[in-house]
């Protein structure tokens, strides 16, 4: 760490501007939020909290939330490796393209996003009958839902990734290729375990965006009680019934979530430590 | 796959390996990604993202030509455009000079409570917007215990964007400043270079191309956001409305092909500053040091 | 690193218990709030799609039905959501046997889409299932004392009302002032009156009522148009800093309800809404603060419900297809016309 080789010596009134500085931004723009975020959620005392966030609906709302960012994030993984090794490494006519689609999820409005796949899974959509022979219900069932969410959580293992394998170059892949190694194992022993914790960083960033999708999802998923709530759309719904208190209880859930994967990513940090 | 790797050039062991992106091999090199590889990603984003937006297009196109570019041409569209684009560019700026500033602070800086400081930038993803709307609501408007109250105004829609897009630029310099090899900043210092210097001529042509990936990012996510910018910003037609508001009044009114068509316009603005952006970032990255 | 490692075990550990306790809570169910399908024998499943506000209501409808003979051995799933993009869902292929929906036209698009038969509102009626009437929500003890409509355009006051284009149901606002300015017979004083309200004292026109009503409650405005019974279930809900004021001219909200023709149990569906109409339901409605349709619940609770001297409904305007188009189209309308209008002078 900064132990090691301090670089860029500061000196003291600089360090100490800065880091106001930086203090300063964060506290005004994020911590007094959460704070009061947090302030009201508690306000009415831990039982109600409990007891807010232990009724049936939160917990199938939970439970689909879970899903959806789990498969999200198992889905976007795997491709967002791939995706990285290829923007990268790759050499291939039309890549900046392929580049720049993988900022795009973003970009759409959300509701533009549910509406985009009623477009296409919808009942009058392009692929409506096909799947109507088939029994298969993708909008309005939890499937949507997911696909919503691999939508716009798509981009951060990718964009974590890539900058790493740039970074490292590929000599090592190289020296073991001419070693004769097969392209799964360079991939494997190599790659893998060098960019392991952007990975984990990516993931974190990832789970953290699908939990907290709120617009697509809201028109993709129908709203049936019980079962296509996903716990953002908890959170609205119980604004909509001036359950304020239990709208922030909610919230606190998806606050939780979030935390436990922040703090599995700061243990996990890529750089933090040695590898 | 396999071909040739050379021996002197860039894979001469006997070259201190340095970190820097790779030019164009003047030899052929072992490819790690082959086309099936290629096929596959190309295949992932084709349908999760491709195939979504292009229904949309098509959409948008359902009236033809002229309901296009009619739809564009909407006064009120092309003000919530032109206001969109322009606090998404302005909130992009700002963030990433604070994101460097606080990567910085988060690398290179030693507090108590840095874990606890890291772990919170990345919170406002996981806040549903409504949330996020209501709280800024409490805080910058009319009842702020601040003080300030912004609301209904396009300060307030920059204030929402602040916070949504804080993260990006942060964390995608973080790892990077993390990497940045710190032999030049010693050289330099011990030949006399002030602080100042040695960041903005040695450490920030570093950054570069991780702040303008960040800044890709945040600029996309800020166009986009809808939920967090409703309560506090009043929605008010040529003044703070954005273009995902305008479009979600479109559907409302049962207009989508005009919502499909503004939204196509927006994509494609955005994927303009992205690969430019992008570019930018390539560009520097090849003058990297 | 052992022991990073071993606290990212245990965090992960937390995780996945937390998963583990909410997958053994969750098999329970309750009657209120919450999908009960599964429980109970064969029996149909009903599903109802509505709008937002009544679920409340209905929360307390459909465990009472199924205690009747009619709706014994009946599943409910049910879905709460905003009026218009409920009924697009449900034009989109979302399931239902029974749709409820805040206005009329959300009613006539499922008609159009072939998914509701064209004579829903050939009953006693008329498709309805409840009233209420625009209204004006203000500060607790009204201190810039607001009665009439002609009061929200006093210098200075500042109205709250959702944007008419993102809220279908905002449109009914904007109607109870229209028809308060004699718009019924005379449009262009209707229109007058819009457009100084608009143009004057609407600074901001949010997404929802619901937004609109949180805005209010914030502190920003004098005055919030609203429903009746939004004021009166967000009073009953806790809100205590505001007051219901009720103008003596203003227009009648109807709230529709029908069966669908997709309904895979056309008979329970019918037997649902009729339930709707019946006493039990209706004093469910007015406990709420809805304004019953069944006359008889309606005259116990007159005292709850006052009429105004002045009551317009929306036929008096020539009906939903005549208004939408006048008044609300996005491109034509005179409504639309006032907010481009209005935007030329704080266009950037």
């Amino acid at each position: 760490m900064s132990a090691e080789r301090p670089g860029l010596r500061t000196s003291r009134p600089a360090r100490y501007t800065l880091r106001f500085l930086a203090l300063g931004y964060l506290a005004v723009l994020l911590l007094i939020p959460l704070g009061v975020i947090l302030y009201r959620t508690f306000e009415p005392g831990i039982g109600e909290v409990w007891a807010s966030i232990t009724t049936p609906a939160a917990q199938s709302a939970f439970q689909l939330t879970l899903l959806a960012a789990g498969i999200a994030v198992v889905l976007n993984t795997i491709f967002g490796v791939l995706t990285a090794l290829v923007l990268v490494r790759g050499r291939f006519p039309g890549r900046r393209f392929l580049d720049a689609l993988v900022d795009l999820p973003f970009a759409v409005s959300p509701i533009v996003v549910g509406i985009a796949l009623i477009l296409v899974y919808g009942q009058t959509g392009w692929f409506g009958d096909t799947l109507e022979n088939a029994g298969i219900q993708i909008i309005f069932s939890w499937p949507g839902i997911v696909l919503a969410t691999v939508f716009v959580s798509l981009p951060f293992v990718a964009r974590e990734v890539a900058p790493v394998l740039r970074e490292i170059g590929d000599d090592q892949e190289q020296a073991a290729a001419t070693l004769g190694a097969s392209r799964w194992q360079i991939f494997w022993r190599i790659t893998m375990p060098a960019i392991r914790w952007g990975v984990a960083y990516g993931v974190v960033l990832t789970t953290a965006r699908a939990i907290g999708e709120f617009g697509a999802v809201s028109v993709v998923s129908g709203h049936i009680q019980g079962e296509t709530q996903t716990l953002t759309l908890l959170v609205e719904q119980r604004f909509q019934n001036f359950d304020l208190a239990g709208a922030y209880a909610a919230s606190a859930v998806l606050a939780v979530i979030a935390l436990v994967t922040l703090l599995a990513m700061t243990l996990l940090n890529p750089r933090k430590d040695e590898t | 796959m396999s071909a040739p790797a050379a021996t002197s050039g860039p894979n001469d062991p006997t070259v201190r390996p340095r970190r820097r992106a790779k030019r164009a091999p003047a030899v052929r090199r072992v490819s790690a990604v082959g086309p099936l590889s290629i096929g596959i990603v190309t295949l992932w984003l084709s349908i999760i993202v491709l195939l979504p937006l292009a229904a949309v297009v098509v959409k948008s196109l359902d009236g033809g030509l002229d309901q296009f570019w009619n739809a564009i041409s909407n006064r009120q569209a092309v003000a919530a455009l032109r206001f969109t684009l322009i606090v998404s560019l302005v909130v992009t700026l700002i963030n990433a000079v604070a994101g460097v500033l606080i990567a910085w602070v988060l690398v290179r800086d030693e507090f108590p409570g840095k874990r606890f400081v890291n772990a919170l930038i990345d919170l406002p993803f996981a806040l549903p917007t409504i949330v996020a709307g209501i709280t800024l609501l409490a805080l910058y408007g009319k009842d702020s215990p601040v003080g300030i109250d912004v609301s209904f105004t396009q300060t307030a829609v920059a204030l929402a964007l602040l916070f949504v897009t804080l993260p990006f630029v942060v964390r995608s310099v973080q790892p990077v400043l993390i990497e940045v090899d710190k032999d030049m900043e010693e050289a330099a210092a011990s030949l006399g270079a002030s602080g100042p210097t040695i960041f903005r001529r040695i450490i920030l042509p570093n950054l570069v191309p991780a702040i303008l990936s960040g800044c890709g990012l945040a600029f996309a996510r800020a166009v986009g956001e809808f939920g967090s910018i409703i309560l506090i910003s009043g929605n008010i037609p040529f003044d703070t409305q954005v273009t995902s508001v305008y479009v979600f009044k479109q559907i409302e009114s049962d207009a989508p092909i005009s919502a499909a068509a503004v939204s196509v316009v927006l994509l494609f603005i955005s994927l303009v500053v992205l690969f430019l952006i992008r570019s930018l970032g390539r560009w520097g990255a090849r003058h990297e040091r | 690193m052992k022991l990073r490692n071993r606290i990212s075990f245990v965090a992960l550990t937390g995780v996945v218990l937390a998963l583990g306790v909410s997958a053994c809570g969750g098999s329970s169910d309750d009657s209120s709030g919450s999908s009960d399908s599964g429980s109970g024998g064969g029996g149909a499943t009903l599903s109802l799609v509505a709008y937002s506000t009544p679920q409340v209501v209905y929360d307390e409808v459909i465990p009472a039905f199924k205690k009747t003979t009619a709706g014994a051995d009946t599943n409910f799933k049910s879905s709460y959501g905003a009026s218009g993009e409920q009924s697009r869902a449900v034009e989109a292929g979302l399931s239902a046997d029974v749709v409820a929906f805040s206005l009329e036209p959300d009613v006539t698009r499922l008609v159009k889409a072939k998914k509701v038969a064209e004579d829903w509102n050939q009953n006693q009626y008329k498709g309805f299932v409840s009233n209420s009437l625009v209204s004006f929500v203000v500060r607790k003890g009204n201190p810039k004392n607001i009665k009439t409509w002609d009061d929200l355009l006093k210098p200075g006051v500042n109205v709250l009302t959702p944007n008419p284009f993102t809220s279908g149901a905002a449109k009914w606002n904007l109607l109870g002032g229209y028809v308060a300015a004699g718009g019924a017979k005379d449009p262009k004083a209707g229109l007058a009156y819009l457009d100084e309200l608009l143009s004057k004292h609407v600074k901001v026109q949010d997404k929802s009522g619901r937004e609109a009503l949180q805005n209010f409650v914030s502190g920003n405005g004098d005055v919030l148009l609203s429903y009746e019974y939004e004021a009166i279930t967000a009073q009953k809900k806790g809100e205590k800093n505001i007051e219901l004021v009720q103008p003596q001219q203003t227009i009648l909200i109807q709230n529709p309800i029908a069966t669908t023709l997709t309904s895979k149990d056309p008979e329970k569906a019918k037997a649902f809404v009729d339930y709707a109409w019946s006493k039990p339901a209706q004093e469910v409605f007015a406990s709420w603060g809805y304004r019953p349709v069944n006359q008889e619940v309606f005259d116990e609770h007159k005292a709850d419900f006052p009429i105004p001297t002045d009551l317009y409904t929306i036929d008096d305007l020539g009906g939903w297809s005549k208004v939408n188009d006048e008044l609300f189209d996005p491109e034509k309308g005179s409504v639309a016309a006032i907010e481009n209008k209005n935007g030329v002078s704080t266009e950037k």
